[in-house]
């Protein structure tokens, strides 16, 4: 099988080279496939990968133009690999995700304050079981269009990550992280689902916005945009 | 760049150990070769170990019991009450902190039984305990503002000699894999907090490719001590092309193990090591073996095992609710590690370790399933605690630059190395002859034959090297040190399991198939003195 990869060099990351690879292997994953290249045919070849399992989070890419898994994806005859978009390349296929890490503090993306004695049931438990697969992966990261206009967004997984304490019976003040998401947060969002469309672990960041936007209305919040373009109209016609 | 505590490795124990310090008011900075969520912890599956009793009767003495057990006479029981002990509290704490634990139907933190436990004493959040255990305290470090720094290699530990007065720690050198630089990192007290050495077994191991042993090779060619290094988990159902684990919890919730005649061979929730052999037994007849969780149903399996159906449809093609899985024991756990005292200490002052590169003796010979999650819990916040104790009265000299020149040099001179051997050949190579020959079952003839194979890798190191010249985040360059790592451990884990003449827990001797309590009823400790290895049994 025939691959094509993106290779940058490292200074800027404006690309280099597409470089074609053939690999005598099929019925794999593209993680096996990148470390067949690595080890037998090209040892410059630079990414990141980990536990093989999905569950670490390194190998995220693109392929075609989609974000997935190296580890997860089955590689196909004819693909084109690429790093992960609105992050800087290092090299190759690595993408420094240290930006887009920092947008968890920026959000304030933990419990305030430890618990003692909380009683969750299975019911509390539901609620943010999903979101706490979360894996950190980046791929709705790279795949939010919102980074084009407004690059201090903060973006997909951390506003779930808001949201899976919000929602969580043991954070004792979800206004305060409420309060923090109403600028570069919530309604900067167009609602595009791309992030719910690449997420490996079937986690919908879009739907945690729109819930995160319904707390934030019931506790007197209101979409800026919605009232900046309406905010001349006092209710009398103008003509 | 000088901080109070520096801490290698941001896993479970070194984020908790981070956690710890800052709160007893040390400045805190964590170093780690990948990202912050990234380490092996996040791939532990199973659970946490708490007598708390919530699904049926339990308690810390059953719990102490089945350690000590496990551990074939050399756990020490202090140490392992001390963990049992303390798993209510630690438990609890996680859950003050955020994690999202599966619970009962009466609002309980849920329970399951792994391999050798009395009762269902493991709590878990589904089939990603670690996972979410790991991404919390990650949670929490951003909350208490600890400087997390990432993708920095550890090359070695700075250490202090000083005439006529005990050597001490004063920092450590890191290769900067994204600019290529030599950095040195000051500290008054350093955590190693590294992780495990099963990827000596390359792809026989379940573990993530980062599992290299960097802090336990940098510890003894610091002048720290290593012990127990011969026993290696293996856990028994790994998918048997890919080496991707099976958790236990799928035989705890009454997964059979089938030969190829469909027959089941052994009690599937024995302790690991006995469960191993008896199904590498079963391999060396010539049988296939599968894993049977037909019979507990899709339902379940999605709720309580989505992780193991998704990967084995993708790496075996099969659905574990139609299909039976094949499997096989693969590396898993290294219970030997730095060697520490019962306050985390190792032998060269302000120098601490915890989680599994470290060991703490409360594994024994073969650790329980759910008790490594919570070691790194008790043993992180009280090397956290120490460490930060420690620099609190550290008033001593520290100079780097011997170290860190050393250190430049080296990543400068290891270009040059002349590459006329494959260094990627010789890993797949040593992860083969160790499967085979010092893994599940073990005999003298063997374990020699492999030591002699690693002695002349060792002399044909200098003919390796990496292919990548480039100094922008070089893969190859870091895989090459950790290969070299790897054959470090490798010298160590054989002269050990050389010296042991008998079979114990995952230590297994198919000559000496005893257990002999009067003469190694003891730990292997392994030191280097003018870089010559030197090993020892000491009670």
């Amino acid at each position: 099988m025939k691959i094509k990869i993106a290779r940058y060099v490292s200074e800027a990351t404006t690309q280099e080279k597409n470089v074609e690879y053939e690999v005598d292997l099929n019925d794999i994953t593209l993680l096996e496939l990148l470390n067949e290249i690595k080890t037998k045919q090209d040892a410059t070849l630079s990414y990141s990968s980990g536990c093989r399992s999905s569950i670490c989070g390194s190998c995220s890419m693109r392929v075609n133009g989609r974000e997935v898994l190296a580890c997860a994806y089955k590689v196909q005859d004819g693909d084109f690999i690429e790093p992960m978009k609105n992050s800087y390349i290092i090299r190759d296929l690595v993408v420094d995700m240290d930006k887009a890490y920092e947008f968890n503090t920026k959000a304030k993306a933990w419990q305030k304050a430890l618990v003692k004695d909380v009683s969750l049931s299975e019911q509390n438990q539901n609620i943010n079981e999903l979101q706490s697969d979360c894996i950190l992966c980046g791929s709705c990261y790279s795949v939010c269009p919102v980074y084009a206009v407004n690059s201090e967004f903060l973006g997909p997984f951390a506003l779930t990550r808001v949201w899976r304490y919000v929602s969580d019976k043991r954070e004792s003040e979800p206004q305060s992280k409420i309060d923090i998401i109403q600028t570069n947060g919530v309604w900067d969002c167009t609602l595009c689902n791309e992030c719910t469309l690449v997420c490996p672990q079937g986690i919908s960041s879009k739907a945690d916005i729109e819930k995160l936007r319904m707390r934030s209305v019931a506790s007197g919040y209101s979409d800026p945009s919605f009232a900046s373009s309406f905010g001349s109209f006092d209710g009398s016609p103008s003509f | 760049m000088r901080s109070d505590v520096l801490i290698i490795g941001a896993g479970g124990a070194g984020l908790v150990a981070a956690i710890n310090a800052h709160e007893n008011g040390a400045k805190v900075r964590v170093i780690n070769k990948e990202y912050p969520t990234r380490s092996q912890t996040s791939m532990a599956q199973g659970g946490i170990n708490a007598a708390f009793g919530n699904a049926s009767e339990d308690n810390v003495e059953a719990h102490v019991q089945n350690t000590l057990k496990s551990a074939h006479g050399i756990a020490n029981e202090e140490a392992v009450r001390h963990l049992c002990e303390s798993a209510p509290d630690a438990v609890e704490w996680l859950d003050s902190i955020g994690v999202c634990f599966s619970r009962t139907k009466d609002a309980k933190i849920a329970q399951r039984t792994l391999g050798g436990a009395s009762a269902p004493r493991a709590c878990y959040a589904q089939d990603y305990t670690g996972l979410k255990i790991l991404h919390t305290l990650y949670d929490r470090c951003n909350a208490l503002g600890i400087e997390i720094v990432s993708e920095r290699f550890l090359l070695n530990l700075v250490i202090q000699r000083p005439d006529k007065a005990d050597a001490y720690i004063g920092g450590a050198t890191f290769l900067n894999i994204r600019s290529g630089e030599v950095e040195t990192y000051e500290a008054a007290s350093v955590i190693v907090a590294t992780g495990g050495y099963s990827r000596i077994y390359d792809k026989h191991s379940t573990n993530s490719t980062s599992s290299t042993g960097d802090g336990q090779a940098a510890c003894i060619r610091a002048g720290a001590r290593l012990s127990d290094m011969e026993f290696i988990q293996f856990h028994p159902t790994a998918l048997k092309g890919s080496s991707i684990l099976i958790s236990e919890s799928a035989r705890g919730a009454g997964g059979y193990l089938l030969n190829s005649k469909g027959e089941r061979f052994t009690n599937e929730l024995a302790p690991r090591d006995e469960v191993a052999r008896a199904i590498n037994e079963e391999i060396q007849k010539g049988e296939n073996v599968f894993l049977d969780i037909r019979h507990l149903g899709e339902e379940f399996i999605d709720r309580e095992l989505p992780q193991e159906r998704k990967l084995a449809k993708l790496y075996e093609n099969i659905d574990p609710v139609y299909e039976i899985i094949p499997i096989k024991p693969v590396a898993h756990y290294t219970m030997g590690g730095i060697e520490v005292d019962e306050n985390s200490r190792t032998k060269i002052k302000g120098l601490y370790a915890v989680g599994e590169c470290a060991n703490h003796r409360v594994h024994g010979a073969n650790r329980l399933g759910g008790n490594s999650l919570l070691e790194l819990v008790v043993f992180g916040k009280q090397a956290g605690a120490n460490a930060a104790e420690y620099a609190k009265t550290f008033d001593k000299e520290i100079d780097t630059s011997k170290q860190s020149q050393s250190d430049k040099n080296f990543v400068v001179g290891v270009k040059h190395f002349t590459n006329q051997i494959d260094f990627y050949e010789k890993r797949t190579f040593i992860g083969n002859i160790f499967y085979n020959n010092a893994g599940i079952s073990r005999d003298d003839m063997g374990l020699k034959a492999v030591l002699a194979a690693i002695r002349q890798i060792q002399r044909e190191i200098p003919f390796m090297g990496p292919k990548d010249k480039t100094k922008t985040y070089n893969t190859n360059l870091v895989e090459f040190i950790e290969f070299g790592n790897m054959v470090e451990l490798c010298e160590i884990v054989l002269v050990c399991a050389i010296s042991r003449h008998e079979s114990r827990g995952a230590h297994y001797r198919n000559d000496i198939p005893k257990q002999n309590d009067i003469a190694y009823k003891a730990h292997t400790i392994t030191y280097k003195e003018d870089s010559v290895l030197c090993a020892d049994f000491v009670e």
